[in-house]
């Protein structure tokens, strides 16, 4: 990788510095897992299923629509960036109480819109968790438990 | 599975004036924006093959600034998401921060910009409209210097606009919207779901009303055509008239002669006719 013809993309990966190579009009969803970090899913690639959700600079945007030039200098939270060590964030313990997940594939996209909606929003309500998390599918769970979890977790805190 | 990447390119100039001089040297480049479409066609094998440009380090084109005029004026590269979160904007054009509010979800409003929802120009777009509405100007900039245009007329036919090659959009200037604020705006968008939904149709209106009479409207409408567009005849029809039953059924027979919906892949001609005379309707009577 060392003799790669594109130039190197310096950002921040859940907190530490990282190196990503490609060309740079890879997404930045296949940047991210060929890092190892498998938990940032693919569901439909084309930017409507919120499955490959990652925050960009705090931002939620959807990796198989950011090419990876878009991340130069960027700091990314993927789901693995979410927990501090073995300590679950507040989203995580309420999808985990309010069964607000059920086969995962989309999980990893709707606590990292929980997430951002809880950064900027300090007491959401049901409204505003539906508006932060229309652009995330789910083919499981029917969403009220989904709703249930980020609402119980925005009490919490 | 994504296309073969070396079929394309992607220059990512530091400043407007690199994009621009960039642009001049290579005028076959095309502009490349916040990704929300360009990234879905590339996927989908559909990206003509080629040079590209990320607008991405042109600072110069975010945000929303006053314009001398009383009016506004909004960087082309300036997100749904700042769109919707600017004080004035919600405040003076509702209806855009409401067209933004209904492009994508969160995270596609995070990336997508305002001047990539009118170079993409999709006839399906959900912010133009309401910029015929507020009767905008589009600023565009190129390396020997910049011109502005309305936006009326600036989609020429699907998919054609007035933009040269080395042009960007810059800034779209909206005039002062007092003499509109005492009055009603509309917008609405149908489609398969209320969120991040492609619209089967939109429309968009301002209306103003004096001794019963109308004064002034504006009507536009996505998706009934192969541009976004302005019902200037259906606003002729309804100038000066009082704002009764008789005055919206004609409206909306002039509507219906005046828009020209096509089946395809999100709804048929005759669903998005019936649907477009409803909304004017549910506009006018509200």
């Amino acid at each position: 990788m060392a003799d790669s013809p594109y130039p190197e993309v310096r950002c921040t990966l859940n907190g530490a510095p990282a190196v990503l190579r490609g060309h740079p009009l890879t997404r930045l969803l296949d940047a991210i897992r060929q890092t190892g970090l498998t938990g940032t899913k693919e569901g439909c690639g084309e930017g409507e299923c919120g499955a490959c959700g990652v925050l960009l600079d705090g931002a939620l945007v959807n990796s198989c629509l950011t090419p990876l030039a878009h991340a130069q200098g960027a700091a990314i939270t993927t789901i693995e960036g979410v927990a501090t060590g073995r300590m679950l964030h507040e989203v995580q313990e309420a999808f985990l109480e309010c069964g607000g997940a059920q086969c995962g594939i989309c999980t990893p996209g709707m606590v990292l819109a929980a997430h951002e909606l809880l950064a900027r929003t300090l007491e959401p309500t049901e409204e505003d968790v539906r508006v932060a998390l229309a652009g995330n599918l789910c083919r499981c769970t029917g969403y009220m438990r989904i709703f249930e979890s980020v609402l119980e977790a925005a009490k919490r805190r | 599975m994504i296309p073969i990447l070396d079929d394309y390119q992607l220059a990512v100039p530091g400043s407007l004036r690199e994009a621009l001089e960039d642009l001049s040297r290579h005028t076959a480049s095309r502009p490349f924006a916040g990704g929300t479409d360009l990234m879905v066609t590339l996927e989908a094998g559909q990206l003509p093959p080629g040079r590209y440009i990320s607008l991405q380090n042109c600072r110069e084109l975010l945000g929303v600034a006053d314009d001398p005029s009383g009016g506004v004026s909004i960087g082309a590269l300036t997100t749904y998401t700042a769109v919707r979160n600017s004080p004035r904007l919600r405040r003076e054009y509702p209806l855009l921060a409401a067209a933004a509010g209904e492009t994508g979800g969160v995270a596609t409003q995070n990336r997508g910009t305002i001047g990539g929802n009118i170079a993409n120009a999709s006839p399906a777009a959900d912010t133009p409209p309401v910029l015929l509405v507020y009767d905008a100007e589009i600023e565009i900039v190129s390396a020997s210097g910049t011109r502005r245009v309305p936006y009326l007329g600036f989609h020429r036919g699907y998919k054609k606009m007035d933009l040269a090659p080395g042009e960007l959009i810059a800034r779209i200037h909206l005039p002062s919207a007092a003499a509109w604020l005492p009055g009603r705006s509309y917008y609405r968008k149908v489609g398969a779901r209320r969120a991040q939904a492609i619209s089967k149709v939109c429309v968009a209106g301002a209306i103003r009303i004096e001794h019963g009479a109308v004064q002034d409207v504006r009507i536009a409408l996505a998706s009934v055509g192969p541009t976004v567009i302005r019902a200037v005849r259906t606003e002729d029809a309804l100038r000066g008239q009082p704002l009764d039953g008789d005055t919206c059924a004609a409206a909306e027979r002039v509507l219906l002669d005046e828009i020209a919906p096509i089946d395809d892949i999100r709804s048929t001609a005759r669903y998005r006719a019936r649907v477009a005379a409803n909304l004017l309707r549910e506009f006018l009577l509200a």
